[in-house]
């Protein structure tokens, strides 16, 4: 790491601040710091530094047993615990060549794309927020803690669920989780899009986003962005559709993008795909077969054939992958992640270049970061 | 400046639909905001707190044998137990030859995972519905026995709960767990 110097600095003509953001300011959505070099009102550096949240989550799953990394999953990406649960249990699946019982893939995509949705709900909240918004940022909670009700009563825990099992779920869903969905369903639609109406098309907020930090899908491609930030530039890329996994192949759902990858579009992208992901949830509820659910494994612990595996799948911030080295025993040998986050973020200097100071917590914001990804 | 007073309108209705009710409420209280109740916040029926062991009825000892099984599979290591002889089982009235003789559980390290109670042979923990324990020391909340066995029996007789190994087996195909069917395959692990 380079020594950075504190207090004015000067570059020639003109005169350069250095500001310090973060890690403790409420608007870059966890404990991330930001050094911008500014020049007046414009952001002519930046240096983004990360590892506040490190906890090596990555190190620590090659002390635990296969069944009890599910947890360490769960606090990765905090807000999306379903979608990291199905990436980590999918790997695990692919190594010992088990086959998950039909109904538990419809289970786990409902429950992923419940998962999305109350996501995106987080991210409207705080585009909102970080725009000036406030009354749209309120039904999005209320949205999420609908969901997040729903959750409640299918895992027992509202946010650190650990309900996916290697080869399948902890146990059925309860008796009336279609009577609760039912219910969920039209209220979160109303939550939405009440948000959406309030929000997305809103004059001060499209003055505030609109063409702020564009990105061209050649740079979005280099640095790797995937998810929500890449369709923003136009780029039909999901893997739901490009490299169907689980049973998302059996669904019709379209993949919104946008069409000048700058801040808005990342924002309209994420409410469009809450639309789609509600239309996956209701053709899941139609198609979801009964029977059992639990793991062929029973109660006896999962342990893979040595071996190597990467398996990616969609989470709301985008690719996610899990690269799985075995050696034969009951704890993984090596355990790597690819979070969609910490790429999305590499590109926040080309972003925030020669952009307003006053822009940077809204194109922070517009990527979406969990920091318990970034670090992990 | 037409679309500014159609973005007024908005903004306008919205909040018309927001005064309708209040969706948020103070935290422990519950009722109008006229009309305050104190109450705790009710929780699904398969909320996962605190885990608690078990009290069984019929031979009034605990389910727990301290066979050490929740506490090889915590991902924590959040658990101690010791064993000792079962007396009552010397006297005739318990199946259980070993029972338990200690047990602790720092909560403020628990994870709140539930494998414990998936891995239990002997019905003996649960996840209780217990979440509002915060205490001022640092150690505080490491429970012992009797603590556990106190909210354990609260769960039981809030609850009505029946032991996992004696409900009704919906899906005749699966494989039964019997209590005491030898170890799950963490036995020969190597940690």
């Amino acid at each position: 790491m380079t020594d950075i110097p504190t207090g004015v600095v000067t570059r020639g003509e003109p005169v350069e601040m250095l500001l310090n953001m973060g890690p403790q300011h409420p608007s870059t959505h966890g404990v991330f710091r930001m050094v911008l070099w500014v020049d007046g009102e414009k952001v002519t550096d930046v240096e983004p530094h990360i590892g506040y949240l490190h906890r090596g989550s990555e190190k620590l799953c090659e002390g635990e047993q296969f069944h009890q990394v599910i947890t360490l999953f769960d606090r990765m990406d905090y807000l999306a615990n379903f979608n990291n649960e199905l990436v980590y249990c999918a790997a695990v699946e692919k190594l010992m060549g088990l086959t998950v019982p039909e109904r538990a893939e419809y289970v786990r995509v409902i429950l992923c794309e419940l998962n999305r949705i109350a996501s995106h709900l987080l991210f409207v909240a705080t585009m909102g927020l970080d725009a000036g918004a406030m009354t749209p940022s309120m039904i999005c909670f209320r949205g999420r803690e609908r969901v997040q009700s729903l959750f409640e009563a299918v895992s027992g825990a509202r946010m650190m669920h650990n309900y996916f099992r290697i080869g399948g779920l902890k146990e059925d869903l309860p008796d009336n989780f279609e009577e609760m969905v039912g219910e969920l369903m039209p209220l979160l639609q109303a939550d939405i899009e009440e948000a959406d109406k309030l929000l997305t098309f809103n004059e001060i907020f499209l003055a505030r986003l609109k063409g702020v930090a564009a990105i061209s899908v050649e740079d979005a491609l280099d640095f790797g962005l995937t998810g929500p930030c890449l369709r923003a530039c136009g780029v039909d890329y999901d893997l739901r559709k490009a490299d169907p996994y689980s049973v998302y192949d059996r669904f019709e759902f379209n993949v919104p993008t946008g069409l000048d990858g700058d801040c808005w579009d990342r924002h309209f992208v994420r409410v469009q795909e809450m639309y789609e992901s509600m239309k996956i949830v209701e053709q899941a509820l139609v198609q979801m077969p009964k029977g059992n659910v639990t793991s062929s494994l029973g109660r006896r612990l999962p342990r893979p054939p040595k071996g190597e595996v990467y398996v990616r799948a969609e989470n709301p911030r985008g690719e996610i992958g899990v690269y799985l080295v075995c050696d034969g025993t009951d704890k993984p040998y090596r355990l790597k992640v690819r979070p969609p986050s910490f790429c999305n973020l590499s590109a926040i200097k080309h972003l925030l270049k020669d952009t307003w100071i006053a822009d940077t917590v809204v194109v922070l914001g517009s990527l979406d970061i969990v920091l318990g990804e970034v670090d992990r | 400046m037409i679309n500014s007073i159609k973005g007024l309108l908005l903004t306008l209705v919205s909040t018309m639909n927001g005064l309708r009710s209040p969706v948020t409420r103070q935290y422990p209280e519950k009722g109008t905001l006229w009309k305050r109740e104190e109450a705790p916040t009710p929780v699904q029926d398969r909320f996962m707190g605190f885990p608690a062991l078990t009290w069984d009825g019929e031979v009034d000892e605990p389910f727990c044998t301290s066979c050490m099984v929740c506490i090889r599979h915590c991902p924590t290591q959040c658990m101690t137990s010791t064993m000792k002889d079962n007396p009552l089982q010397q006297e005739g009235k318990s199946t259980r030859r070993k029972i338990v003789d200690s047990f602790e559980i720092n909560l403020n390290r628990c994870i709140l995972c539930g494998i414990c109670v998936e891995v239990c042979n002997f019905d003996a923990i649960v996840m209780s519905h217990e979440h509002e324990m915060s205490t001022f020391q640092r150690n505080g909340d490491r429970v012992n026995l009797p603590v556990l066995l106190e909210i354990g029996t609260k769960f039981q007789r809030e609850t009505g709960w029946i032991p996992p190994t004696k409900r009704a087996k919906p899906e005749p195909e699966a494989a039964p767990a019997v209590a005491g069917d030898g170890d799950t395959e963490g036995s020969e692990s190597s940690s």
